[in-house]
């Protein structure tokens, strides 16, 4: 356990807070879903919520994020306000695109949000050339790629992982192993399934922390970018979780068990903090009812925001295709 | 303007240089761009000078770091990033496509990835099938890329600068028979990137053609003179966006098209130049309009199936006549 954390009542309280912010989200969207107001695929970090909102919380506003498709959580534990992420899944222009991503396709210049992607490997190059550009221009800020454990399968991880350790780039690759790359498990999908030890085989730093609690995972990441500051060196965090939901909205989950979700529910991230808290008597029902109708409160406001957004005029479908001038700004 | 006499090699390096002379952000980055001295010689002696903070050697991972470059665009570095032919080139498509085409547009506009990325192609060095392919109607059919082709010796020496100030990613195709030829560089480019250009006036027909076909154009045009045959050759530069406006004209004079691809012609650019000659000049044809491309076979490895695979002067030649003969 890293001794810089402050791991107090207030902190532990926030952090719940952001856990159960992903966690009522989520479960409305899945309503929305239903009701056809958000389309396309919608992959639910249900479960999983304790990552983003660990690792999160230890970074800075000059870091950067570069998130997967599954990225509602890593998106409102960064900051997005949850009304431009709800009308972004709307496909509103008040979305935090312009509602030109949907919900796999979130992103943030404000934030320092790079983006949800959808190629499982694909925003790992992306974050190894941020932080690359990052050294060069000797700004003080890592780059934090999330992807889940099916990326590791893909020529662009091994590839990612030799130019980090190479070229010393300042880059924290968390990796979200949930166990199922869609619906084949690890087992079946990788000849080693220790992917920290994956890592390693690159030279890399690398460590593995139960994903299910949000401690751990914070004081991990904290521990993970004092070193990348310090030894100017990657780092592989390989948080171990579980999606409580289908990968997709189109998921009849054929390939598990009832009971193994069942399982894994009781020591969810959420359910565990919770209990935690009410064991030390630091927090009461009282507090948690007012916790959730603060929540309840803002996916409101955040509907009615989507709702109210605009479509964007057909006439500018062609729009953002190519910049509009020369020597635009970079982002 | 003062012009001087280079070989294509020696212009495409000084672009280089001046673009590392002139933006700090810009660096070079690819496999043996460094210390090998370039694949095709043509970064020999920047790693020399510039070191290896900007003169990047790069692992055999096309996709890895071409990967790194959009990422280092992204993050407001202007990268040049060299794949050693547009072959391996189809390693790091996913990162081209669905990374460096797209997330301008899936950001809503607020993130642009100003990254050039060379590379070469073309045939005719017998180096069979994997080596010398021309994908340049692949990227050309990307929304969200520019994709030049320098088929002069000025193009080949100021196009790079003009992908760097460009705020978007722009791949640069240099036909590898062209390396070695010497030819006149003017000072200053001879028009913004995304112009056409007339290479060489005429009346009787327009050869509508870009890089390492141009020269082929032109001596067929010399060819065609010596019959009384009149062929304007235009030179398209860039194949996305299309200057439509400047081969419509050329065409709306001489009133017959040919158009010379080193693509396959089957669902490629010569095919769209011909549609759009056909939607939008379709009245101001005399003839059908002509394609010459590859033939539909993998390069193979002898010269004479090589050339036979390629378009060639005689066969431009022997078009035109055609069409001006009505056959």
């Amino acid at each position: 356990m890293n001794q810089k954390l402050r791991i107090d009542r207030v902190h532990l309280i926030n952090q719940l807070r952001q856990m159960l912010r992903i966690r009522r989200f989520e479960e409305k969207c899945t309503q929305l879903y239903a009701e056809e107001k958000i389309r396309g695929f919608l992959h639910l970090y249900i479960g999983e919520e304790a990552i983003a909102v660990g690792v999160m919380s230890v970074l800075k506003p000059e870091d950067q994020i570069v998130a997967t498709y599954r990225e509602h959580g890593h998106a409102l534990a960064r900051g997005l306000s949850m009304g431009s992420i709800l009308a972004e899944m709307f496909g509103r222009i008040n979305g935090c695109s312009r509602g030109r991503g949907g919900s796999m396709h979130l992103f943030d210049k404000q934030m320092n949000f790079y983006g949800g992607n959808a190629i499982v490997a694909g925003g790992l190059p992306l974050a190894a050339g941020l932080a690359m550009a990052n050294k060069k221009q000797h700004r003080d800020a890592v780059t934090v790629c999330f992807f889940g454990e099916g990326a590791v399968a893909e020529g662009e991880f091994h590839e990612a992982m030799n130019l980090a350790v190479l070229w010393k780039l300042p880059v924290l690759f968390v990796c979200e192993n949930n166990g199922y790359a869609m619906g084949t498990a690890l087992s079946l999908s990788e000849s080693e399934t220790n992917l920290a030890r994956k890592a390693s085989g690159y030279g890399m730093a690398s460590s593995q922390v139960d994903g299910m609690n949000v401690v751990d995972v914070e004081s991990a990441t904290s521990s993970a970018l004092e070193l990348i500051k310090t030894t100017s060196q990657p780092y592989f965090l390989e948080c171990k979780t579980y999606r409580f939901r289908g990968h997709s909205s189109f998921d009849g989950q054929l390939y598990r068990e009832k009971e193994e979700i069942r399982q894994w529910e009781e020591k969810g991230p959420v359910i565990r903090l919770q209990n935690w808290l009410k064991e030390n008597n630091h927090f009461n029902e009282e507090e948690l009812d007012e916790l959730e109708s603060e929540i309840k409160a803002e996916i409101e406001a955040a509907i009615e925001f989507a709702e109210g957004g605009a479509w964007e005029d057909t006439r500018d479908l062609c729009k953002d295709v190519y910049s509009p001038t020369q020597e635009g700004e970079p982002g | 303007m003062n012009a001087q006499t280079l070989t294509y090699r020696e212009a495409l390096r000084a672009g280089i240089e001046q673009a590392l002379e002139d933006d700090e952000r810009v660096f070079l980055m690819g496999e043996d761009v460094g210390r090998y001295g370039g694949c095709y010689a043509v970064s020999k002696g920047l790693f020399d000078y510039y070191g290896e903070q900007r003169i990047i050697d790069t692992p055999l991972c096309e996709s890895g770091f071409v990967g790194v470059g959009i990422g280092t665009a992204l993050g407001g570095l202007r990268p040049i990033v060299e794949v050693m032919t547009v072959n391996f080139s189809l390693l790091a498509m996913d990162q081209i496509v669905n990374s460096a085409a797209t997330l301008r547009h899936m950001s809503g506009g607020q993130f642009n990835i100003p990254v050039v990325i060379r590379m070469a192609c073309g045939a005719g060095r017998q180096l069979a099938a994997q080596h010398s392919h021309s994908w340049e109607n692949f990227y050309a059919h990307i929304p969200g890329l520019k994709v030049l082709s320098p088929g002069t010796h000025t193009d080949a020496r100021h196009m790079l600068g003009q992908a760097l100030k460009d705020p978007d990613p722009v791949i640069i195709f240099e036909h590898v028979m062209l390396l070695n030829e010497s030819g006149e560089v003017s000072e200053a480019p001879e028009a913004d990137m995304e112009s056409a250009l007339v290479r060489r006036q005429g009346e009787d027909v327009t050869l509508i053609t870009y890089g390492g076909c141009l020269h082929k154009a032109l001596a067929a045009a010399d060819e065609l003179a010596k019959i009384n045959i009149s062929a304007e050759v235009v030179d398209l530069r860039c194949l996305r966006p299309l200057d439509t406006d400047t081969f419509l004209g050329s065409v709306e004079k001489t009133h017959r098209a040919i158009i010379i691809d080193e693509g396959w012609k089957t669902c490629g650019l010569a095919g769209e130049i011909s549609a759009i000659i056909m939607e939008q000049g379709f009245w101001m044809l005399d003839a059908p309009v002509k394609r010459i491309c590859t033939a539909e076979v993998p390069i193979p490895y002898p010269s004479h199936l090589e050339q036979a695979a390629l378009p060639q002067v005689e066969q431009i030649v022997e078009m035109a006549q055609a069409i001006m003969d009505g056959r």
